[in-house]
């Protein structure tokens, strides 16, 4: 039989069963789609943590209270330490000459009110070089004042979701609003900007580290962030940080100084692993689609099994039988995962073009490995009933007995 | 030195042939020990009640099947050491069916089904459709060479069948009750056609429950539980008396 009679033969068989080609063909569409669609969710998340990261810049190092043994795995967010750190602590570290700046932080919630809106919200206190080392910018009026780390000035400022809901249209600088039990005046709005590290900055308020210590009543410091004059300075600002705190806290450094390098290689494996396991969905999804593949071809051979006692009468061996078969099946495979690469890669366009935020991205190794497997299952669940068939004998399959 | 020239001019050729199917726990014996000899261009019914092996024969003849013993020589090859490849082809070339249910492949036109043995043995589509044109005009089909099967009558159908089996100018035409799904009318007629083509010379091996289609038949073979158990000749005044002394 020649090569283009086998296409036409398929092409045939294809066209004029419409309901049977479609099937199948919708069947490995999804298959395909699923995989390519779930993965690039996995990838999206991914990227946009990836993303996070990029925007604080490299030279940051968070100290936190307590010491944690970090030989590999995440790192400690929290740590536990008789000694906490204080804002003193803080402006020791000024002194190293590797950092350029030094933002204390505390935080806890508390409710704000406005009248009678009241939120309850996450209050970050601070001090002036929190602004530059988280990169904030405003929108509206100034940034915290420079006497933060010694005067609790009763001002604050406000993410733009939280004056939003807080104040609706009017412009909330100079305004006063409650925070716990003293009243702040607002002196600044952040502009719009997405989470950051798993803070909602648009749903938070900012004070002065000083009047934090006095609303939460604690001087305890939630951590400490440092940024670098230059990145090559990190191991040694590491052993200066760890020299002066342990001076101030009777010879222990009972610290944890995780670099922005450490958490986005911990974060990387956690996504790692956050992206296969979506792979594996998307594999348990295209072996599904799989089987529905199967069981439609399995149902269209038994269909076509007089075609094939037929095919057989009239000369054809098992081996061209088997090529009939495999050649409808490669050529209904390739037209399906065509239509679901196209459908997916569409989808995700749509997305990305409607929604530039969401960083949505179809991984090439998703792309293969969906291709393949459509492929492969699709031949050999097409190959095993029409195996099962050419075996037959041709009289039996011409009278539709098995 | 006649029976040697006769061995020779035999085109089938079948000695001592046994098939024994196993059906469910029993074994079947389907066919005992046949011995067969047919020349070209015999017109033969083969007769019995169902179980007594005349589909298997046909499918051996056909090579749709491989005895277990005993040897079967076709066009004096012989062809149990053939490989399923060597058979495939041999059947497409020399062996046209025609079936009961005419079994047409329902997607393909009349030209298309009548075309398929030439596709499969990979002619080119131009030198095809014009025999499937000449072979089905012979049929009286020309009308219908491009309607699918759903849109003819079962005669139609039939003849189409036969332009198929014939399609590959086959030397043997095996026909498994082809009349059997066809009124009165269009029986006549496909075994008018039938004999047509046996007069131009084609062996033509004919499947039947009819006793009026048997008996037209030249030699008549009748089987019972896998023996040919009478082998006769109906030696119509036409018919050549000193050919009919060799076969029968």
């Amino acid at each position: 039989m020649r090569l283009a009679d086998h296409w036409l033969f398929s092409y045939q068989a294809l066209v004029r069963h419409r309901l049977r080609s479609l099937m199948i063909l919708i069947a490995i569409a999804m298959g395909v789609s699923s995989v390519l669609l779930l993965t690039s969710i996995g990838e999206g998340a991914r990227l946009f943590i990836e993303q996070e990261f990029s925007a604080l810049g490299t030279k940051m190092l968070v100290v936190l209270p307590g010491k944690k043994e970090t030989t590999g795995g995440s790192p400690p967010i929290y740590g536990t330490s008789p000694r906490d750190l204080t804002i003193e602590d803080a402006q020791a570290l000024k002194r190293i000459s590797t950092i350029s700046h030094v933002a204390p932080i505390i935080a806890g919630t508390a409710s704000v009110s406005n009248l009678a809106v009241s939120r309850d919200i996450i209050i970050i206190g601070t001090n002036r070089d929190m602004f530059s080392v988280r990169n904030l910018k405003l929108q509206q009026g100034k940034m915290l004042p420079h006497s933060s780390e010694t005067r609790a000035n009763q001002v604050c400022v406000l993410g733009a979701k939280l004056a939003k809901e807080l104040f609706q249209n009017s412009s909330p600088i100079g305004q006063w609003l409650r925070i716990g039990e003293y009243r702040y005046r607002v002196i600044g709005l952040l502009e719009q900007r997405g989470e950051s590290l798993g803070l909602d900055l648009r749903d938070m308020a900012i004070i002065p580290v000083r009047s934090a210590q006095m609303l939460f009543n604690s001087p305890a410091l939630y951590r400490i962030l440092l940024q670098l004059k230059q990145t090559e300075f990190e191991s040694n600002t590491i052993k200066s940080v760890n020299n002066n705190v342990a001076k101030r806290h009777d010879g222990e450094a009972d610290i944890t100084i995780v670099s922005q390098d450490s958490m986005i290689s911990a974060f990387n494996k956690i996504l790692i692993g956050v992206t296969a396991s979506i792979g594996a969905i998307a594999a348990i999804s295209l072996v599904v689609a799989g089987i529905l593949i199967m069981n439609v071809s399995y149902i269209a051979v038994s269909q076509r099994q007089q075609e094939i006692g037929l095919l057989k009468s009239l000369g054809a061996s098992a081996k061209e039988v088997h090529r009939i078969f495999i050649i409808s099946s490669v050529v209904l495979t390739s037209f399906g995962t065509f239509a679901g690469l196209l459908f997916s890669y569409f989808l995700v366009f749509i997305v990305q073009y409607n929604f530039p935020d969401i960083p949505i991205a179809i991984p090439w190794w998703s792309t293969l490995a969906a291709i393949l497997m459509a492929f492969i299952l699709a031949i050999l669940f097409s190959w095993l009933p029409a195996n099962k068939a050419a075996s037959t004998d041709p009289i039996l399959a011409l009278r539709g007995e098995q | 030195m006649i029976k040697q020239s006769n061995v020779k001019n035999n085109i089938i050729q079948i000695n001592q042939v046994n098939k024994t199917y196993l059906v469910g726990e029993q074994p079947l014996h389907a066919l005992k020990d046949i011995q067969l000899s047919i020349t070209q261009g015999e017109y033969i019914s083969l007769m019995g009640p169902s179980g007594s092996g005349k589909s298997t024969l046909l499918n051996m003849i056909g090579l749709l099947d491989r005895p277990d013993s005993g040897e079967y020589k076709l066009l004096n090859q012989h062809t149990e050491s053939l490989t399923e490849e060597q058979r495939a082809i041999l059947r497409r070339e020399h062996i046209g069916f025609v079936f009961q249910a005419f079994h047409l492949i329902p997607r393909l036109t009349a030209s298309e089904n009548v075309e398929l043995p030439l596709m499969l043995s990979g002619i080119s589509p131009k030198i095809r459709r014009e025999k499937a044109k000449k072979i089905l005009t012979e049929l009286g089909l020309e009308q219908h060479l491009n309607q699918l099967p759903r849109q003819l009558s079962g005669g139609q159908l039939q003849r189409v069948g036969i332009a198929r089996a014939l399609i590959t100018e086959p030397k043997i035409l095996l026909a498994d009750e082809p009349t059997g799904n066809l009124d009165q009318t269009s029986g006549q007629e496909v075994t008018d056609i039938l004999e047509r083509y046996n007069d131009t010379g084609i062996t033509l091996i004919v499947v039947t429950h009819d006793q009026r289609l048997g008996n037209r038949a030249k030699r008549k073979l009748s089987m019972l539980d896998g023996e040919i158990i009478k082998d006769t000749c109906s030696v119509p005044s036409s018919f050549d008396k000193k050919n009919s002394n060799e076969t029968c």
